[in-house]
């Protein structure tokens, strides 16, 4: 359980700083006129903070397969599964696509439509382009004979990359809302916030998937 | 969720939210049926977690009926009983108690308490709902399947729970399993909701420390489910695909029925690891918004301000914290390394320091109060009585060495139902005798809530004190009938009668509450806007029962949830809303008249 534990040990410790920071020095007994500022509200878009939330599910779930796998890899029956060639490049074609969102949230934040546009048609395809490479890899591994039941790390690895697709596919239904957004032509303003929900959404599912291949890798 | 950020919400502050688009229902089916509105939301997640609830409390009394009359009364065999303790504890856990509190009262009270319009995702929030619908009427269904529901125990242990013998491993399990999912699906969409909207939607001088405690135990109770459900969630599906595709996550190489089966080497005491991962905190799911609750009726009706505010909300966030360290106490007989059994017993009475000093400051917050005997309070200091009986236990159990003879007896059957099963339906009951007024517009009725009350508080303990010292003789929990042993007095058998006939007398109790629920919808006594003469926020709408986007105008907050009995206030309690000027200025009205 230790990568769920330093998970959540790092986001209570947020959170009790964060408690800490609201409730020091303050005496909630003592009635006061609101002032005009409002104490750590609305700051942030709401969406965005909705966003930071899922991200921190996501994570968790996540970090409890991770957990998992560390505890069944340790038990005798576990034979590591060659990873195919394949994946390299599929990491790659995620990078890209985290790439071409980033740059659609700078054009965005540039006004410039048509890079928007460009950025979030590349983000997209090389999500699904990455989705269909990683179902040839299974293709692959099983021609080669890695079934699922046959070894449990054959087992884990089939899950944590359709645990991972699964999520693009959430991603993808957002993207696709923005994307037809932009193309309907609409203010440059009332895409950016999906653009940018779409990139962090991009960035995170990168940072999974390279913290799981790596896990892959080394095992 | 991209179709409800509106832009007028995305860059202001909450002041300016005001003017955020409602959605606004024109039929009948968009207003109660397919309703945005977090307050139907609420009653509908009621409702379903309620009737699903009596279909556990009735399951609860048929094993009752063979524990205590084996011989006489033959409704179930020895697999039925074993499915009916499973649906029993499941249901009561997930499907009443978590989806109640956090689906059915945090829908209602927190946008209200904290002086928001709604919800803030209100799409998602309603889509929670039906998910969570779908999740029951799942389970409900594997009662009607071939096989029937699970019998695994509520815990759905492997192997046994999708081995051979097991009742409902044909259908059961898969329902089960993928009925939790739904669950957990479904509850994430709704908690998303609930973080959010105490995080952004709080109204103009809502700071966190005037929050009311209720809000506060909901919130904490929520991000421990939003981070424990995975949990839960990922041994779900581990196990599904063990069942469904013959993987070895959980499953270890056995003999079964004389037959090898197609497992191999898979660790049952992962998947204990994984839900207990998710169970433990789970108690403190169903606790915590129990304790918010609790505090803020002991304080209102004892016309007292609560003892210790920051202390409660620290204690609430260190439980919360602690809670996801403490899971192998219920691991302790799966053969762990020693120092891990001293490491958990050692977490585990520390989190009975957070928690005893809630306890501290509500005795504290009784004492020398006004104290108003009426039906919300005698079941929120019933629930103090209980917490504090249920706790004791927990102390003993947490110990390995007193728990190794103990696990798996009535001991713990005693215990768990003393701290997470009664103490938290007090304050459901106590909450819904609270808060109905303002759903509703009506009172319950007192007498009949008074009856419910005695019948139920003294009734639970004629239940489960007789179970401590079954469970010291050494009783095993999940057991159909007992038989002769060598253990076993002679008498236990008529305690274990005894028990039955109180719970019997306990469940008719239930529909005391459930009449007077129906017919003071009708007949009940108007209530006013703030029958109780409380400070938070939801008694001051203009409306009761509250409309769709609950304020006419957003209030402005001066002051804690806690201003009761001030000292030269004209009344014994200051609603938040209230600014310092205007009681200055009615005291001085006051005086010249
Ligand atoms: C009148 C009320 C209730 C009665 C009479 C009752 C009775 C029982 C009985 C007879 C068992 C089976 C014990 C065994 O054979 O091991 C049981 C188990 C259980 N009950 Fe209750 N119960 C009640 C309320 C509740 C509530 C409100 C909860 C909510 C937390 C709850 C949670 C559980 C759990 C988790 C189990 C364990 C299931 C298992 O072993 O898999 N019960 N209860
Ligand atoms: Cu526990």
């Amino acid at each position: 359980m230790t990568p769920t534990l330093i998970f959540l040990g790092l986001l209570m410790a947020t959170v009790v700083w964060w408690l800490v920071r609201q409730s020091v020095n303050v005496k909630p007994w003592v009635a006061s006129a609101p002032s005009g500022a409002h104490q750590g509200v609305g700051q942030l878009a709401t969406i965005k903070v909705g966003l930071g939330v899922f991200l921190a599910v996501a994570t968790s779930l996540f970090a409890l397969f991770v957990s998992a796998y560390a505890i069944r890899m340790e038990l005798s029956d576990w034979r590591p599964l060659p990873e195919p060639n394949l994946l390299w490049v599929n990491t790659g074609i995620l990078f890209v696509g985290s790439v071409g969102l980033q740059w659609a949230w700078r054009a965005a934040s540039r006004e410039q439509l048509r890079g928007v546009k460009q950025g979030l048609v590349v983000g997209g395809v090389c999500a699904i382009a990455f989705v269909i490479g990683q179902l040839i890899a299974w293709r692959q591994l099983n021609a080669a004979g890695y079934f699922i039941t046959s070894n449990p790390a054959n087992a884990f690895f089939y899950l944590l990359t359709s645990l991972h697709a699964v999520h693009l596919f959430g991603g993808l239904v957002a993207w696709f809302k923005t994307i037809t957004r932009a193309w309907a032509g609409s203010e440059i303003s009332s895409v950016r916030l999906g653009v940018e929900l779409c990139a962090v959404y991009w960035h995170f599912l990168l940072v999974v998937w390279l913290i799981l291949f790596g896990l892959l890798l080394s095992t | 969720m991209a179709q409800v950020a509106h832009d007028a919400s995305a860059q202001v502050g909450p002041l300016e939210v005001e003017d955020v688009e409602l959605y606004h229902p024109k039929t009948f089916i968009g207003k109660y049926i397919w309703s945005q509105d977090a307050k139907v939301i609420a009653i509908q997640y009621a409702i379903t977690a309620i009737a699903i609830g009596l279909v556990a409390l009735v399951l609860s009394v048929i094993m009752r009926l063979q524990l205590g009359f084996p011989n006489t009364f033959s409704l179930i065999d020895p697999s039925n009983y074993l499915q009916f303790v499973t649906m029993h504890g499941m249901i009561m856990v997930i499907y009443l108690l978590t989806a109640l509190f956090l689906g059915g009262f945090g829908n209602y009270l927190i946008p209200l308490m904290c002086g928001a319009r709604d919800m803030v995702f209100p799409y998602v929030n309603m889509i929670s709902y039906w998910v969570y619908l779908a999740a029951v009427l799942l389970l409900v269904a594997s009662f009607f399947v071939p096989g029937g529901p699970t019998g695994a125990g509520w815990t759905l242990y492997p192997p046994q729970a999708i081995s051979p013998g097991t009742p409902g491993i044909d259908g059961g399990i898969i329902l089960m399993l993928v009925s939790l999912a739904l669950f957990i699906v479904g509850f994430t969409m709704g908690g998303l909701n609930y973080v959010v909207t105490v995080l952004q939607a709080r109204t103009r001088g809502m700071t966190l420390m005037r929050l009311p405690l209720t809000v506060w135990g909901i919130f904490m109770a929520t991000v421990l489910a939003l981070l424990a459900f995975p949990a839960l969630l990922v041994s779900a599906i581990m196990m599904l695909l063990d069942r469904l595709l013959g993987t070895s996550f959980f499953m270890p190489a056995m003999i079964s029925m004389g037959e090898q089966t197609a497992y191999d080497g898979g660790s049952p005491v992962l998947f204990q690891h994984l839900f207990w991962f998710f169970g433990h905190p789970e108690v403190y799911i169903v606790a915590l918004p129990a304790f918010g609750i609790v505090s803020d009726l002991l304080s209102t009706h004892a016309r007292k301000n609560i003892f210790g505010y920051r202390m409660m909300v620290w204690a609430i966030v260190a439980i919360g914290a602690l809670s996801f360290i403490v899971w192998a106490h219920h691991m302790y007989v799966s053969g762990m390394n020693p120092y891990f059994g001293f490491f958990f017993a050692t977490t585990t009475l520390i989190i009975a320091v957070p928690t005893a000093i809630k306890v501290y400051n509500w005795v504290l917050t009784l004492w020398r109060g006004n104290i108003r005997l009426n039906v919300p309070m005698l079941f929120a200091i019933g629930f103090v009585f209980t917490f504090i009986n249920g706790g004791l236990t927990g102390l003993f159990l947490g110990n390995v060495t007193v728990d190794l003879p103990l696990s798996d007896t009535y001991f713990v059957v005693a215990h768990f139902h003393m701290v997470m099963a009664v103490s938290p339906i007090l304050v459901v009951f106590g909450a819904i005798y609270h808060w109905y007024p303002k759903i509703t517009g009506k009172m319950l009725d007192d007498g009949l809530g008074k009856v419910h009350f005695w019948i139920t508080f003294l009734g639970t303990y004629a239940i489960y004190y007789p179970m401590h010292y079954l469970g010291f003789e050494g009783l095993p929990r999940r057991y159909y009938a007992y038989g002769e042993t060598a253990f076993m007095s002679e008498s236990a058998q008529d305690l274990n009668a005894a028990i039955t006939i109180a719970a019997i007398i306990v469940a008719f109790a239930q529909l005391v509450f459930l009449y007077n629920l129906i017919r003071s919808l009708t007949k009940g006594k108007d209530a006013g806007h703030n029958p109780w003469e409380a400070t938070t926020l939801e008694w001051q709408t203009t409306h009761t029962p509250p409309r769709h986007g609950n304020f006419d105008e957003l209030p402005s907050v001066y002051r804690w949830a806690y201003d009761y009995s001030v000292p030269g206030a004209e009344h014994d309690f200051i609603p938040q809303n209230v600014p310092s000027e205007e009681l200055v200025a009615a005291r001085s009205e006051h005086q010249e008249a």
